[in-house]
């Protein structure tokens, strides 16, 4: 049986804690009786026959009929898949996206079905290589659809494939891929590894237009979202239901299958990183000093393809289908069983090791923004109830933030991050001043359409995210991050954690309390 | 008289180029420029020659290049050794009038017929007086062995040459009216490019590369030719990013990201290393083979590239030049300038321009001759050293 999550009061006899720090680790040493750790709950065990559970999902799905009753010859079927933002990282093959639709698709062809489209959800983000395609789907998928163009991505600035189906009570408009609106069934196969995924999320971002995005990613909706993690006080989530029901109304029959997986990110030799420092072993501390000299060592892009190149030994541990919404609150369900650590109270001052990937640089650099929108986006967001930190309290997160980025995935980022991070950081202002020029403008929407980048709002998305960190945090500070790029971005540069404690007693005094958020691996804190 | 004169040194001109990649001091030290008493130049034959007391005389980039033996070998006919070099000059008439030197050496100066009656010594299209009549070859005051230079404390003049500095308008700012005249031109080039492109709605996209005093001369002028321009500016310290932005340019870039600048301002697709689309004109006031390479890539199809800063011997993919169809301009000085039909003189509007954007700020130090080697070197690392403009000061020699 898993140990729960915890939380560890910080004596003088707790070793260093762990850090990421990009793609390499550090030890810090946090002051001890004023500093807590959060630890995860240890790994959950995977279910004994994956392929089985898909089956039973499928035949006895929740609040709809059995996807085989829905099937018949003469339909028009799409399936839709998360695209390669999940898994972090990459899980290994094959992937549960894979196991998920071969299981549909023995069933489209028992029961006659030959109008099929597979689509990758990926919204505004990349279009996945072929390389990840096969990774998440199979060989045999790939090599039965995409040579005959029924396997594709999603193109939400092709306006000849987009459909309107309609309004919601606040005026969002809800436009989408105009195959999954005029199919017959839409089935959409999603691995879920934070609570903030799935649901009408899926459909609803997966497949939409930039203009059906833009009412729930931007900065009032982000700021108000409280947390990501946490869909009923989310703004986000909120407008995200509406228009869900938009598509429930007007759209096709959606059967939504949603699999979660546990957590056990790190295959030999990254074992100790999931584990708790008190308890490595000799070997672990071997492992762990030879590791972090070898990546002190060697350039940023080998350690970065080492890192990239890692398979998660990731599990799946519950699969359910049928009605998004009864879906939904069942994979919740296990994911915060999962997730969750109870903590009491708010803390001064909330340390982060970013590590070397975000949901937006899979196989890529995780530049300055990316590092901006995993702290304060995602790590600072993993919380219910109450944001670790209190308000107006420091956050410190440590990453090198080098000024790297990827050309062909992040074009767009590097000139927001040259243009409009050197006008502004207010998320509203560059809304209102610059977003719409970078969304529009017709060479970043060639490379999105026809290359491999993110559209070219998607960097101002990735600021919104932390947009509700950024106005929380009274001050924000980078340890050992590229001082030009962190002072770009609004926040203050420190050389070591000690210096970063320094600078935040300009906010929270000599003696703060101190929370680290232990990563690995995913927790959210239910903060009392 | 003791001035600083340039012997013809081939083996110190060679060392000196060596040196100038590490040590700019040590260059300077070397470079075939020393402080000597010289012969006082005898006045030249003809009329309208008047000796001018130099009060200050600025350093330029062709100094520097003909000093430590960067410049190309085409100017080995067009000027005569040993010459007192200084061709950034305020001075003092004999009558106390304070003057600024256009320092071309023109037909009027050399006896010989001008193109036209009121032109500029600059003008015309045969440079055959450069090397003929009374004078001894040399392109300008400052590289001719018969008129002197700026550097000393006095030199002859031409009338042809002399422009009047207004009463009010310090040294400091006089000193700066000659590099601000060819930025003029070269503004003035580039609008009157641009101007074939555009509709009637749409704002010009002029890029200047470099941001010396000439690029940030050429920023002001820009600004004040065509006010509604889009400014693209590439600047690679932040002293001259923050003069950039001072002097009218909208967006301030380092070098390696102007490129993508000029793309998001003209909303261009990037394709390899150039722009679909890009600047309407381009002013490149660095003069090495990347910056030209960069400008034509960076100028529209069709567009303009206006060379001010002084180019050497260049190294050059000139493909996408021929197939970019973009015109390649050399913007050497001033002249006469043709502006909604009436004819100005380069030198009027640059002391306009002087006045308006209070030049004396891009005066950074100034030197005594004795102090040459210094000056020199900080001159040649003025960039890097946070400064613009260095000029000698000769009012205590006089």
């Amino acid at each position: 049986m898993p140990r729960p999550g915890f939380v560890l009061d910080v004596d003088r006899s707790t070793p260093p804690m762990l850090f990421w720090h990009g793609e390499k680790f550090s030890l810090e040493r946090l002051p001890s009786d004023r500093s807590r750790v959060i630890y995860p709950a240890e790994s959950f065990p995977g279910l004994k026959d994956p392929q089985g559970a898909i089956r039973d999902a499928l035949e006895n799905p929740l609040d709809m009929e059995p996807l085989r009753a829905l099937l018949h010859a003469d339909m028009k079927l799409t399936i839709c898949f998360d695209d390669a933002s999940l898994s972090l990282p990459k899980m290994r093959r094959p992937d549960s996206r894979q196991r998920i639709i071969e299981a549909v698709l023995d069933l489209a062809a028992e029961a006659g079905v030959d109008d099929v489209h597979i689509i990758a959800a990926l919204g505004l983000h990349r279009r996945m290589h072929d390389y990840e395609l096969r990774h998440v789907l199979g060989d045999r998928i790939f090599d039965a659809f995409a040579p005959n163009g029924t396997l594709y991505q999603h193109d939400a600035e092709d306006p000849e494939n987009l459909a309107v189906l309609g309004e919601t009570d606040h005026g969002e408009v809800l436009e989408i891929n105009k195959r999954v609106a005029e199919s017959d069934l839409v089935v959409y196969a999603n691995v879920n590894q934070v609570a903030m995924d799935g649901g009408w999320k899926s459909l609803v971002t997966g497949v939409a237009s930039y203009r059906c995005l833009s009412y729930h990613h931007n900065p009032e909706s982000l700021q108000n979202t409280r947390s990501l993690m946490d869909r009923h006080h989310s703004a986000l989530h909120h407008s995200i239901w509406r228009l869900g029901k938009v598509l429930r109304d007007n759209g096709p029959k959606v059967f939504q299958i949603e699999s979660t997986i546990n957590t056990d990110a790190f295959p030999s030799p990254f074992e100790f990183l999931s584990k708790r420092e008190w308890e490595w072993t000799a070997r672990d501390r071997m492992t762990y000093l030879a590791t972090s000299k070898a990546l002190n060592r060697m350039p940023r892009r080998a350690a970065r393809k080492i890192f990239h190149g890692i398979e998660a030994p990731y599990a799946m541990t519950g699969v359910y289908a049928g009605f998004t919404e009864s879906v939904h609150e069942r994979t919740l369900e296990d994911v915060y069983r999962q997730h969750i650590v109870e903590v009491e109270g708010q803390t001064d001052i909330l340390t982060l090791g970013v590590p070397f990937i975000s949901p937006y640089n899979p196989e890529s650099i995780m530049n300055p923004i990316l590092v901006m929108c995993m702290g304060l986006g995602y790590m600072f967001n993993m919380y219910r109830n109450k944001p670790l930190v209190r308000e107006g309290g420091v956050i410190i997160m440590t990453h090198p933030t080098y000024r790297d980025f990827h050309p062909v995935h992040h074009p767009s980022y590097i000139d927001f991050f040259d243009e409009v991070l050197a006008d502004t950081t207010d998320p509203a202002v560059m809304s209102e001043k610059w977003e719409k020029r970078y969304a529009e403008d017709e060479w970043y929407r060639h490379l999105y359409r026809t290359g491999n980048a993110y559209h070219g709002v998607h960097p101002f998305y990735a600021w919104y995210w932390g947009a509700h960190g950024q106005q929380w945090a009274g001050k924000v500070i980078i340890v050992g991050g590229d001082p030009t790029a962190v002072r770009r971005m609004g926040f203050t540069p420190a050389s070591t954690m000690d210096d970063a404690f320094e600078l935040a007693s300009d906010v929270v005094g000599r003696s703060p309390s101190i929370t680290h958020l232990h990563v690995p691996s995913v927790l959210v804190a239910d903060v009392k | 008289m003791r001035a600083l004169q340039v012997r013809h040194n081939v083996r110190r001109f060679g060392a000196a180029r060596l040196l100038s990649v590490t040590s700019p001091k040590a260059s300077a030290r070397i470079a075939p420029v020393d402080l000597r008493n010289v012969e006082d130049p005898s006045e030249p034959t003809g009329p309208g020659w008047s000796k001018v007391r130099t009060r200050l005389s600025g350093i330029c980039g062709s100094d520097l290049a003909l000093i430590d033996g960067h410049a190309s070998t085409y100017f080995e006919d067009f000027v005569s050794f040993p010459f007192i070099p200084g061709h950034e000059i305020v001075g003092e008439l004999d009558n106390g009038q304070r003057v600024v030197i256009e320092p071309v050496l023109g037909h009027a100066a050399r006896g010989a017929v001008p193109p036209w009656e009121s032109a500029a010594p600059a003008d015309g299209d045969d440079y055959a007086h450069l090397v003929r009549g009374h004078l001894k070859p040399g392109i300008q005051t400052g590289f001719c062995c018969s008129t002197g230079g700026g550097w000393a404390p006095w030199f002859w003049a031409h009338d042809s040459q002399i422009h009047h500095v207004p009463d009010d308008m310090s040294d400091e700012t006089a000193v700066l009216v000659e590099p601000l005249a060819g930025s003029v031109h070269a503004a003035l080039m580039a609008a009157q490019h641009t101007n074939h492109h555009l509709t009637d709605t749409e704002s010009p996209i002029i890029a200047v590369l470099g941001a010396g005093t000439m690029g940030l001369g050429a920023i002001a002028a820009v600004r004040g030719a065509v006010p509604n321009a889009r400014i693209v500016a590439g600047a690679r310290y932040p002293h001259q990013m923050r003069f950039a932005k001072g002097l009218g340019a909208d967006v301030v870039a380092p070098g390696d990201e102007v490129a993508r600048a000029v793309r998001r301002m003209s909303g261009a697709h990037r394709i390899g290393a150039s722009l679909s689309s890009g600047a309407h004109a381009t002013i490149n006031a660095v003069g090495d083979s990347s910056s030209i390479g960069l400008s034509i890539n960076i100028t529209r199809p069709r567009g303009a590239a206006v060379l001010l800063g002084m180019p050497g011997d260049t190294k050059l993919d000139l493909t996408p030049l021929w197939h970019r169809e973009v015109a390649l301009l050399g913007a050497y000085t001033y002249g006469t300038e043709h502006i909604e039909g009436n004819d100005v003189r380069t030198f009027d509007l640059a002391i306009e321009l002087a006045a308006r954007i209070q030049a004396e700020r891009l005066l950074s130090a100034t030197y005594r001759l004795d102090q040459h080697v210094e000056a020199l070197a900080h001159a040649a690392a003025a960039g890097r050293r946070g400064a613009v403009k260095i000029a000698f000061d000769v009012r205590e020699d006089q």
